[in-house]
């Protein structure tokens, strides 16, 4: 979040007089009071490096681990969409994460897996440059890695 | 105002496959316009997914989720003709709320 | 992400690995056929959700809603088959249109219809004619919802009216013809087979095979650009890239292009929309 964005958003909170954004959406009804839970991590998202991320999503040293997949192909034609999709064979799992190493700030994406929900999302991702492509899943309090490498190419015209 | 979704859900065996694009620049706060001037950062921050008045799925997104966001994701239950919602807000307070029916 | 989209990631596959036989015999043989297999396998994995269906939806959207000095929508606007018939209108465009005397493609015969039908005038109806970074085009919003309504139909262009005939003429000469400071043109790049920019196989056009995999999936969702590009829009930047004069849109130079394109595609079926890197 660049400082006119944290302006932007600290005015925004200030007109609501403390009430917090949030806060204000779902007493107006505008939004499930789940998801005014769900504060946005601010501090795991602006954290640069893949080592800080891990730090301010409490996630420490992760574990690598077989069970979780991290399904993508191993070069995108274009770094502005990439295609990732993250399944989590372990049991009771929370939490998953997309991070991208070598991307100004690492983290790409976290989700909240409710029971019944299974542990496999698919979503897309900006890359900056060919790197290193981690999923991050917390199942029964700990927290579990996988990782690929995704090159991004430079392309032709482009059809 | 911010332009709808696409939501698609489909009930196999039990368990439903949502699949929802969303309409949104996702401005990184990083690319500059024409005249050399930042474009300010504006991207969804925070996606609900709901069923039957059940959080299905909660997700936080930065800058670095491609433009129109795309995401796929199954849970167990729903039945043909139920609605799935899906609200997101973004970094400047824009939000969208949809529904899909699940097929 | 749409149900029925016939063949899209399997005749991807199968095209792109077809294309890398032909590397077999190489020393990188092996590498190069992994390389292609990950590019087919990233095609595969955009093709299922393709951000053109929110594109598509804005557009239904503006063909239904009153709009113009006159206020009217554009729902009794003639795409070719009568008025207000959209479905397979794109897959037998560009084609004459008695009304008018003249060989149009989508977005000329749109422009025509918001003149005529809405009271835009024709400055008006072309100002915004591609879709920038935060400004997304009604004019291409209104292209891909009807190129949409061509899915999986066949293309069918047989250009037998003279004035047809005439135009494939044009536009298979424009295609041939070296300009500009580079002495550049179409087909140094698209007349033959087996040629490549960096990973990007080129389609020979100058043949149906090529002409029909590369016709059948426009308008497309560019990754690049984040937004629909037209035929329009891709010709006229092919000739901007070939360092040629830039085409006024829009343009009968490009309609040529597209009839002669369209003609050679003919009998390829539609997958549109699309999306390309």
């Amino acid at each position: 979040m660049s400082m006119n964005e944290m302006n932007a958003r600290r005015d925004a909170m200030k007109k609501m007089g403390g009430m917090g954004f949030l806060g204000l959406l779902a007493a107006a009804g505008m939004i499930t009071p789940q998801m005014a839970l769900a504060a946005w991590n601010k501090g795991a998202f602006e954290a640069k490096t893949l080592a800080d991320t891990l730090k301010a999503l409490g996630a420490g040293t992760p574990v690598e681990s077989k069970d979780v997949v991290l399904n993508a192909p191993d070069i995108a034609e274009n770094g502005a969409v990439v295609p990732v999709s993250v399944t989590s064979n372990l049991p009771k799992s929370q939490q998953v994460a997309i991070l991208v190493e070598k991307n100004p700030n690492a983290l790409t994406a976290q989700f909240t897996i409710p029971e019944g929900t299974e542990a496999s999302i698919t979503t897309r991702v900006k890359m900056g440059q060919t790197s290193d492509v981690y999923a991050l899943v917390k199942s029964d309090g700990k927290f579990y890695i996988a990782k690929k490498e995704i090159k991004v190419t430079l392309g032709g015209c482009g059809g | 105002m911010a332009d709808p979704m696409k939501i698609r859900a489909a009930n196999k065996d039990g368990v439903t496959e949502v699949k929802i694009l969303m309409s949104h620049e996702m401005e990184t706060g990083q690319r500059k316009d024409a005249s050399g001037a930042i474009v300010p950062a504006h991207f969804i921050t925070e996606v609900t997914a709901s069923w039957n008045g059940k959080v299905v799925l909660q997700g936080e997104f930065g800058p670095a989720v491609s433009k129109n966001p795309y995401l796929s994701f199954k849970f167990k239950g729903g039945a043909k003709g139920e609605k799935v919602t899906v609200s997101w807000v973004d970094n400047k307070g824009d939000k969208r709320s949809d529904e899909g029916v699940i097929a | 992400m749409r149900n029925q989209r016939p063949g899209t990631p399997n005749a991807a596959r199968a095209w792109l690995m077809a294309g890398s036989l032909a590397f077999l015999a190489t020393g990188s043989a092996l590498a190069q056929d992994k390389s292609m297999d990950e590019i087919a396998k990233y095609r595969e994995m955009l093709a299922d959700g393709n951000p053109a269906e929110l594109i598509e939806m804005r557009g239904e959207e503006l063909w239904k809603t009153p709009r113009g000095p006159k206020n009217v929508s554009l729902e009794q606007c003639d795409l070719g088959l009568g008025p207000g018939k959209v479905e397979g209108a794109y897959a037998q465009l560009p084609r004459y249109f008695a009304d008018t005397g003249k060989v149009m493609d989508v977005e000329s015969r749109l422009v025509h219809c918001m003149q005529t039908l809405q009271g835009y005038s024709f400055a008006e109806a072309t100002k915004n004619w591609y879709s920038k970074p935060g400004k997304e085009s009604d004019l291409v919003a209104l292209v891909t919802w009807i190129g949409g309504q061509s899915n999986g139909q066949k293309i069918s262009v047989p250009a037998k009216h003279p004035k047809e005939a005439e135009m494939v003429k044009i536009g298979e000469y424009i295609f041939h013809r070296r300009s500009g400071p580079q002495d550049f043109g179409c087909a140094i790049c698209h007349g033959q087979d087996g040629v490549r920019i960096r990973l990007q196989d080129l389609d020979n056009l100058s043949q149906p095979k090529g002409a029909q995999k590369a016709m059948r999936t426009w308008p497309s969702y560019r990754v690049s650009q984040g937004t629909v590009w037209t035929m329009q829009r891709r010709l006229i930047d092919c000739m901007r890239q070939a360092r040629w004069p830039e085409q006024k849109f829009p343009s009968d130079a490009v309609v040529a292009l597209e009839m002669y394109l369209q003609n050679k595609a003919t009998g390829g079926v539609l997958e549109s929309p699309g999306i390309k890197r």
